[in-house]
C-alpha cells in the first residue's frame, strides 16, 4: 500500500552478507516511513548498519528481504530489482558522501552538469540549471574551479548541487561533515534543511554528529542492524 | 559533455607524453614498412632504370645481381647479330671498399658500356654525365662525394663529373658509374709485384712443357703482357644487355637465344623476379615478422598503458555509476582515450618519421597504401588495447564510493 505523501517506505528490509556459516547480519526488519521535504537523521554507532541502510535505500545494494518503495514504485521486493537500478537510482535518488567525491577533471560546474547531461537533459539547459544551483548553494563565483581548488566546505556544496541537480526525491548522505570543521559541518547541515523544505526532497543524513541534531525533523537510531528508535526531534521514543 | 577530451585537458602534460612514446613505436612500425619498401625499390631500381629488355648471363648463373656471372665482352657482337635486336651493350657490376679521405668508401661499381651509354638514363641532381672514355665517374649522393672530387682506384684517379639520387645496390651501398673499361681496370687492377709473379709462373709453366724446352721464342712470349697472349681470353663482363628493335617479337628473339649453350637470357620481369624472390625474400620475411612482433608490443603496451589509465580512474568510474551513469558514458571514456591516444601516436609517428627517416643510411619509403593500412591498424590495435580497461570499469561498483 503507497501513499502520496510518502517519499520512501522501507518495510522489513533485511540485509544479510555473505552465506551459510559466515553470514553476517548487517540489517534486520527495519521498517520506516520518510515524508516529502522531510530532513531525517540517521544515528548509530559505527557497525550499527547505517551505511548499509542508506546503501540499500540508495538502490547500490539489493535488500536480502523486504520491501522499498520510493513514492507509488515498488523498486526492490526482496533481493529481485523490480527495473533498472541505475536508472532509479539517476532519476529518484542523490548522493552526498563524506567525501565530496567530485570528478578531478571537471570544474565544479561540469560536475554538477555532468549529473544532468547523464539524465538526458540537453547541455544549455543543464549548464543553466546547475548555474542555478550553485548560486543558490552560495557557490556561484566558483563555477570555473577544479575540484582541487575548492575547499572541503565549498567542494561539499557541489556535490549537494550535483545530488540535487536532476530533483530527485530522496538525497541520501552518509557522513557529509566528517571531513568539516564543526562550523561548516553546521552550514551544510543547515544547508540539507533548506533545500529539503524549499525543493520539498526528503534528505536523510547518517551521522555520528551530535551537535546538529536540532536541524533535523526526525531522528532514526540504529543499532547492531536493528532500527532502536525512530522520533521527531527534540523528543525521544522508545 | 565529452569526458573523454576533459580528462585530457587536465592530464594533458601525461598524455601528450604517452602519445609521444606511443608514436615513437608506432613510428618504428612504420619505419619497418618503409625500409621493407625501400629494399624492393632499390632491389629492382637499377634493372628498371636501365630499361634493358633482356639480360644475357653466364649460362645456368641467375646473373649479376644474384651471383657471379662471367661472359666475354664479345659476346656483344654475336648478339648485335640476332635479328631483331636494336642494340647490345656490356655490363659490369661489382662492388669494392677502399678508403677515401682517411674514410672507408664502399660503392657498388658499375661499367657503362661507352660511348654507347654515358649514363643519360642517371637522375643527376648536379654534374653532367660521363663525357670521355676514361677516368671520369658518376656517384650517388650517399657516398659523400663532391662534384669535381678526385678517387683514386687503382692505378688511376677518376674525377666526380656528376651526382645522382637514391641510387643504391641491392646491399644497400651507393653505386658508382664508370665507363665499362675503367671499371674493368678497377676490378682487374694487379700491383707491379703480382704481375711480375705471374709472368714468371707463366714462364716456369711453359719451361716445363718440351715445347718450350725447345722454342726459346716461346718462353720469351709468356713474360708479354696478358693483353698481348691471345691465348689469355680478356677480362670478362657481368651481363650483355640487350634492347629489342621496335616492332620485334621479344618472344622470338628470346627463343633464339635459348638456344645458345654458353648463355642464360632473362627478360626484365624475370630479372625482377629472380632478385625479389631469391635476394630479397628473406629480408622481406624478417622484417614483416619483426614488423608484426612490434605491432603486437605495440597494442601490449597501449593496452597497459590504457588499463593503468582506467585504474586512476577507477574511484571516479564507481561515482559516475553511482550518481547513474549508463555503461555508454563509461566506455566511450575509456575507448574514445583510447582512439584519441592513437590518432596523436600515429601523427606523431608521420611527422618524426618523415624527419627522421631521411637521415637514415638506406632508403626507407613510406607509400600511401602503407599509411592506410598502418592507419587501419592503429584503429583496431586502440581497440583492443582499451578492451582489457572497459573490463576492469566495467567491473567497478558504486560501493566503491559509499564505502
Amino acid at each position: 500500500m503507497t501513499q502520496s505523501t510518502a517519499a520512501v517506505q522501507v518495510q522489513a528490509l533485511t540485509k544479510v552478507y555473505g552465506s551459510g556459516d559466515v553470514q553476517v547480519v548487517a540489517m534486520r526488519d527495519v521498517s520506516f516511513t520518510l515524508s516529502k521535504g522531510e530532513v531525517v537523521a540517521l544515528l548509530g554507532p559505527s557497525g550499527a548498519g547505517k551505511s548499509t541502510l542508506l546503501t540499500v535505500i540508495g538502490l547500490i545494494n539489493a535488500p536480502t528481504s523486504g520491501k522499498l518503495i520510493i513514492g507509488n514504485d515498488l523498486i526492490a521486493d526482496g533481493p529481485r530489482p523490480m527495473g533498472d537500478l541505475r536508472s532509479y537510482r539517476r532519476r529518484f535518488i542523490g548522493y552526498v558522501l563524506q567525501k565530496a567525491n567530485l570528478i578531478p577533471f571537471l570544474t565544479a560546474l561540469e560536475n554538477v552538469q555532468l549529473a544532468l547531461e547523464i539524465n538526458d537533459v540537453s547541455g544549455r539547459i543543464a549548464r543553466g540549471r546547475a548555474m542555478e544551483l550553485l548560486e543558490e548553494l552560495g557557490v556561484g563565483h566558483r563555477t570555473k574551479n577544479l575540484p582541487y581548488m575548492l575547499s572541503g566546505g565549498e567542494q561539499q556544496r557541489v556535490a549537494v548541487a550535483r545530488a540535487l541537480a536532476n530533483r530527485p526525491r530522496v538525497v541520501l548522505a552518509d557522513e557529509p561533515t566528517a571531513a568539516l570543521d564543526s562550523l561548516r559541518g553546521r552550514q551544510v547541515m543547515e544547508l540539507f534543511r533548506s533545500v529539503a523544505h524549499e525543493h520539498g526532497t526528503t534528505v536523510m543524513v547518517a551521522t555520528h554528529d551530535h551537535r546538529s541534531l536540532d536541524i533535523f525533523d526526525r531522528i532514526l537510531e540504529m543499532e547492531d542492524g536493528i532500527l532502536r528508535s525512530n522520533h521527531a526531534s527534540g523528543t525521544k521514543e522508545g | 559533455m565529452n569526458l573523454a577530451l576533459r580528462d585530457i585537458r587536465h592530464n594533458l602534460s601525461r598524455f601528450s607524453l604517452t602519445a609521444v612514446g606511443i608514436g615513437m613505436l608506432l613510428m618504428i612500425v612504420m619505419g619497418m614498412g618503409g625500409i621493407y619498401r625501400g629494399l624492393i625499390e632499390e632491389a629492382t631500381l637499377l634493372v628498371d632504370r636501365v630499361g634493358a629488355d633482356l639480360w644475357v648471363v653466364q649460362y645456368g648463373t641467375r646473373g649479376p645481381f644474384a651471383e657471379i656471372s662471367r661472359i666475354p665482352r664479345k659476346l656483344e657482337d654475336r648478339l648485335q647479330a640476332v635479328p631483331g635486336v636494336s642494340s647490345a651493350r656490356a655490363f659490369v657490376t661489382y662492388s669494392v671498399q677502399r678508403e677515401h679521405m682517411g674514410k672507408p668508401l664502399r660503392m657498388q661499381v658499375h661499367g657503362l658500356s661507352w660511348p654507347e651509354d654515358k649514363g643519360e638514363w642517371l637522375p643527376l641532381v648536379s654534374g653532367r654525365h660521363l663525357g670521355a672514355s676514361h677516368f671520369e665517374m658518376i656517384a650517388d649522393r650517399t657516398l659523400g662525394l663532391q662534384l669535381g672530387d678526385r678517387v683514386p682506384l687503382g692505378k688511376n684517379v677518376y674525377t666526380v663529373v656528376g651526382i645522382t639520387s637514391d641510387m643504391f645496390s641491392i646491399a644497400g651501398d651507393g653505386l658508382a658509374f664508370f665507363t665499362l673499361l675503367d671499371s674493368l681496370d678497377i676490378q682487374y687492377d694487379y700491383s707491379g709485384e703480382a704481375i711480375r709473379l705471374e709472368r714468371n709462373a707463366r714462364r716456369a709453366r711453359v719451361a716445363r712443357i718440351d715445347w718450350g724446352k725447345t722454342e726459346p721464342k716461346l718462353l720469351e712470349r709468356a713474360e708479354l703482357p696478358s693483353a698481348s697472349l691471345p691465348a689469355i681470353a680478356p677480362p670478362a663482363v657481368s651481363a650483355v644487355l640487350v634492347q629489342i628493335k621496335a616492332g620485334a617479337d621479344p618472344a622470338s628473339v628470346m627463343a633464339a637465344l635459348s638456344g645458345w649453350a654458353d648463355v642464360t637470357v632473362f627478360t626484365r620481369e624475370q630479372q625482377n623476379e629472380l632478385l625479389l624472390k631469391g635476394v630479397v625474400d628473406r629480408s622481406r620475411r624478417q622484417l614483416g615478422l619483426f614488423r608484426g612482433i612490434l605491432i603486437v608490443v605495440s597494442a601490449i603496451i597501449m593496452a597497459l598503458i590504457l588499463y593503468t589509465l582506467t585504474l586512476e580512474k577507477l574511484h571516479d568510474i564507481a561515482m559516475l555509476k553511482l550518481i547513474g551513469a549508463r555503461n555508454s558514458v563509461i566506455l566511450s571514456l575509456i575507448l574514445q582515450q583510447a582512439i584519441l591516444l592513437g590518432i596523436f601516436g600515429y601523427i606523431i609517428a608521420f611527422c618524426a618519421g618523415k624527419w627522421v627517416f631521411p637521415l637514415f643510411p638506406r632508403r626507407v619509403i613510406i607509400t600511401q597504401d602503407d599509411l592506410v593500412f598502418l592507419a587501419l591498424i592503429v584503429a583496431a590495435m586502440s581497440v583492443v588495447a582499451s578492451v582489457l580497461g572497459i573490463w576492469k570499469a566495467m567491473r567497478a561498483e558504486p560501493n566503491e564510493v559509499v564505502s
